[in-house]
């Protein structure tokens, strides 16, 4: 691995006697595209906090972007990007709308923006779609410009939480094409899902049981491991492990 | 039947686990009986009067004498005529009566082509000064009745005691928030989280569900409904002239009508939302402007007045007054009550049309 | 009362302002069927359950459940179904015990007269039963969902995407469980934008954009409209990804996971394909035929809309 973007060590997170993160200790590389698994309740949205900058852990330390995540959390915020399902854009905004906005937020220059907008509209087709509202577009082009948006500030690492729910076989797939594209810009990629088809995407992956990384590899070196024919049996075999829910 | 029970049980469950809500609900009578019985009050507590009297006749200590024995007045001491404002701006008193200097002679005649006595108040509390003007005027017309080309008298309320005229105004109010906003917001809160569509799916008539919401909050109304009336009667001595009975009976037929009310803006209403600021906005504004609460009805432009006639609070105050505060028999109430009634029933039977069993 | 299908849907067509949700659907269930409605977010699945538990009526078209037309015999089809809509629809702030006994009591029914319908999934989440639903994992709230829409033992049950955000432990667990029920001539309609969960259903309907795109087996859809696909996997998958779409005779490249997914033609050589991607640099690729599978179809299918 060349150079690490990311990297915790012992990250736990309590909430009372209740270790939701459970020492965690792992590197993410430069432009690796890093699939981070677990069931509903193992610790992923908390250790995804914790490494956005919005959660200070309990104890252990790490250092996102360069930032320690302990201190430097605002800093943290301005050099990752950040999507989810729930939120990314305002509905009741147009596209051309919610891109200025981004880009006023982290900051970017008035040309910068213009550049950068004009590049994002070539990249994923948009004509007549810059000024509707972002509430009237289909699914598969909300998803896949939330995902630019996200990525309009050049940021190390992009976050993104389960970003494909509901959305049908063929957006997806340009989904993982958009990723695979600014992964292959530098960008590092940090996604959780619950299709565990798009686990196989990865170049690595790790898979949370009760607040702990219970395995952590690429995809093909899990499968020889655990003599599972997919990554959903790898899944399943470790999650069965679980003892807590959520 | 069995189901009704176990309907309103599921519904009580609810407004039992959210005790925050419950407390406030519960509280608010409370709150807003000490509030605007003591607190805010425009009422006659206490009046500072100096005089100015240039000749202390007989007649006039007389009249001083009376204001001081008055336990609502607090006789300041005698000021020369060029200290009137100085006290007043003050603050060592709240009013000046000003005796003429021929004060006797203009006592003593038939038909007074002036003043006798001149009442300097500090009107920066209008209320205040409104009310305490007024009873002021009345002790000393008191102290010499022909002393006043006008007799005036209250009748009633003769210390203007602002809480009788807040307590019916208070009661139309908090019965319209818990019936019509909680009963709105309870019903659109399942409509907002998708248990609405399981209801419509079985084979209970939505209609059931719905009255089954209506109980609980129906007993807790009647819970502040006796708050307010025990503290009525005894933290702030509201004579309750009338009949308890008449009282209660209109305080029911009022809570139905605000929980139809209720009924029908959760009709209307998608979001939780929507059903509180249409209760806020639709119905409490209305009532605390239009019902008379604050405002007199009468002194309101024409059209204020006629957009009053649709508020049922407007209706409900005006007969909790007659029968609390004037002790007027439930036959005076009649036509109150009569379109309080038909409200109800228009609310309800446009409710039930309204509601529907299925989504759109 | 004996109908012969569970569902019988023909020509239902809804539309929402200027927007059509569902186009002249048609399709059926048969009695002790688990039926799939596979499709993604505004495919008309919402739509279609809601026409069929009656909580709409339909612009065109008519549908049956259990022999009942769903405009005009609404209120007995009420009785008889049982729907799990897909936002969690129970009391978040009742117990698990205290919820099943309302809606049990919504069914005019005891707990205990269908106990032995739920049993197997009740047992689970037993220990729990006095803990409140909006406490439960995502599973035990689908689970304790399932319970409820199951208590009066309707003939019909209706599951709009209950394995939505669920992880995959749970979801594997959930359709087990509706296998179960299948076994208990419950016929079942479930819909799922999960494509990897077709296999589990005895038929499925492909669903897009209010358009039916197949109906059928899995493996009748996948055999009548799957097509030569070849997978593709080594190296810089972004970079192979991009060559591959050079390649002579392929008509479609998408990444699947852990290979791409070609789609070819018939004049497609395997062999020359492999000499011109080592020309370009890819030393170790793998490419190889494959079998077509439902989410092959559904691209093929979407794409010739």
């Amino acid at each position: 691995m060349n150079e690490t973007v990311i990297s915790v060590r012992n990250l736990t997170k309590c909430f009372g006697n209740f270790r939701a993160v459970d020492g965690i200790t792992f590197d993410v590389g430069r432009g690796e595209i890093f699939g981070f698994l677990g069931a509903n309740g193992a610790g992923k949205t908390t250790a995804m906090r914790m490494l956005c900058g919005l959660s200070c852990p309990t104890s252990g330390s790490g250092t996102v972007a360069g930032f320690d995540v302990l201190r430097e959390g605002e800093r943290i915020k301005r050099h990752i990007g950040y999507m989810s399902q729930r939120f990314s854009l305002y509905d009741d905004l147009t596209v051309l709308e919610n891109i200025r906005l981004y880009a006023g937020i982290y900051g970017l220059s008035h040309r910068q923006t213009l550049r950068r907008t004009a590049e994002l509209f070539a990249r994923l087709d948009f004509r007549k779609e810059r000024n509707q509202l972002v509430g009237a577009l289909p699914l598969g082009y909300k998803q896949k410009l939330a995902f630019s948006v996200a990525t309009l500030h050049s940021p190390e690492i992009v976050f993104l939480d389960e970003p494909t729910g509901g959305v049908d076989p063929l957006t997806r797939r340009q989904f993982w094409e958009l990723i695979y594209e600014t992964a292959a810009a530098g960008t590092t990629v940090f996604v959780t899902t619950h299709y565990m088809d798009e686990a196989e995407y990865c170049s690595r992956v790790s898979v949370m049981v009760d607040g702990q990384i219970r395995a952590l590899d690429t995809p093909a070196a899990l499968k020889s491991r655990f003599r599972a024919e997919s990554m959903d049996e790898v899944f399943r075999l470790l999650a069965r492990e679980a003892k807590r829910g959520d | 039947m069995g189901n009704f029970g176990s309907f309103v049980k599921k519904e009580t469950l609810h407004i039992l686990r959210d005790r925050r809500t419950m407390l406030v609900v519960l509280l608010i009578p409370v709150v807003l009986m000490t509030l605007f019985g003591f607190a805010i009050s425009t009422e006659i507590n206490n009046i500072d009067v100096a005089v100015v009297a240039p000749h202390r006749t007989e007649s006039v200590r007389q009249a001083v004498e009376r204001m001081a024995s008055n336990p609502y007045c607090t006789f300041k001491g005698y000021i020369p005529s060029d200290e009137i404002d100085r006290v007043l701006r003050r603050g060592e008193a709240a009013a000046v009566a000003v005796f003429a200097a021929d004060y006797d002679r203009i006592a003593a005649m038939q038909a007074p082509a002036e003043p006798a006595v001149q009442l300097i108040f500090d009107a920066s509390n209008t209320n205040t000064a409104m009310s305490g003007a007024a009873y002021l005027q009345s002790i000393l017309t008191g102290a010499s009745a022909q002393a006043s080309p006008v007799e005036m008298r209250l009748l009633y309320n003769p210390q203007m005691r602002s809480a009788y005229n807040f307590v019916p105004g208070i009661m139309g109010m908090i019965f319209i928030l818990i019936c019509a906003l909680m009963t709105s917001v309870s019903i659109v809160r399942e409509k907002e989280n998708g248990t609405m569509e399981v209801l419509l799916v079985s084979p209970v008539r939505p209609m059931r569900i719905v009255l089954a919401k209506l109980v609980p909050y129906f007993m807790l109304s009647c819970i502040n409904l006796a708050t307010i009336l025990l503290l009525a009667a005894y933290a702030l001595d509201v004579p309750l002239s009338g009949s308890a009975g008449a009282i209660i009976a209109v305080s029911l037929l009022y809570l139905v009508l605000a929980l139809a009310l209720g009924l029908l803006i959760s009709t209307i209403a998608e979001k939780q939302i929507v059903a509180l600021i249409i209760s806020a906005m639709l119905l409490m504004m209305p009532i605390v402007m239009l019902s008379g609460m604050l405002f007199p009805v009468e002194n309101m432009p024409a059209v204020l007045q006629a957009i009053s006639y649709i508020v049922p609070a407007r209706w409900y105050i005006e007969a909790i007054r007659k029968l609390m505060i004037e002790g007027l028999p439930f036959a005076a109430v009649w036509r109150e009550v009569l379109i309080l009634l038909a409200m109800t029933v228009v609310f309800i039977v446009v409710s039930v049309k309204k509601f529907n069993d299925k989504l759109e | 009362m004996n109908a012969r299908y569970a569902i019988e849907i023909d020509g239902l067509t809804k539309r929402y302002g200027g927007m059509t949700a569902l186009d002249r659907v048609s399709f059926r269930v048969e009695r002790g069927e688990l039926f799939g409605l596979i499709g993604p977010d505004g495919a008309g699945k919402t739509t279609l359950f809601r026409l069929l538990t009656t909580l709409m009526n339909p612009d065109e078209g008519t549908a049956a459940v259990d022999g009942l037309d769903c405009v005009a015999a609404y209120r007995q089809i009420r009785s008889r179904v049982g729907y799990m809509p897909g936002r969690f629809s129970l009391y978040a702030d009742l117990s698990v015990e205290e919820n099943l006994a309302f809606f049990a009591a919504l069914f005019g029914v005891r707990v205990v007269d269908n106990y032995d319908l739920i049993a197997p999934i009740y047992r689970q989440i037993e220990p729990f039963r006095t803990r409140r639903a909006g406490k439960l994992s995502g599973g035990m709230k689908q689970k304790l969902a399932l319970c409820c829409a199951l208590i009066h033992r309707p003939s019909v049950l209706f599951l709009d995407e209950p394995t939505t955000g669920v992880d995959a432990v749970s979801r594997s667990e959930f359709w087990d469980m509706l296998a179960e029920l299948k076994a208990k001539e419950i016929s079942i309609l479930v819909s799922t934008p999960y494509m990897d969960e077709a296999d589990r259903c005895d038929r499925i309907a492909l669903i897009n954009e209010g358009h039916l795109l197949a109906v059928d087996s899995p493996r009748g859809i996948v055999s009548a409209y799957g097509e030569r696909i070849y997978t593709l996997s080594g190296g810089d998958m972004y970079a192979l990804l991009l060559a591959a779409r050079r390649l002579p005779h392929v008509r479609r490249c998408c990444p699947f996971g852990a290979a791409h997914h070609l789609s070819v033609d018939a004049d497609f050589d395997a062999a020359a394909c492999r000499r011109q991607l080592a020309d370009e640099g890819f030393a170790d690729v793998a490419l190889q035929p494959a079998e077509s599978g439902i989410e092959d179809v559904f691209i093929k299918l979407m794409n010739h809309e």
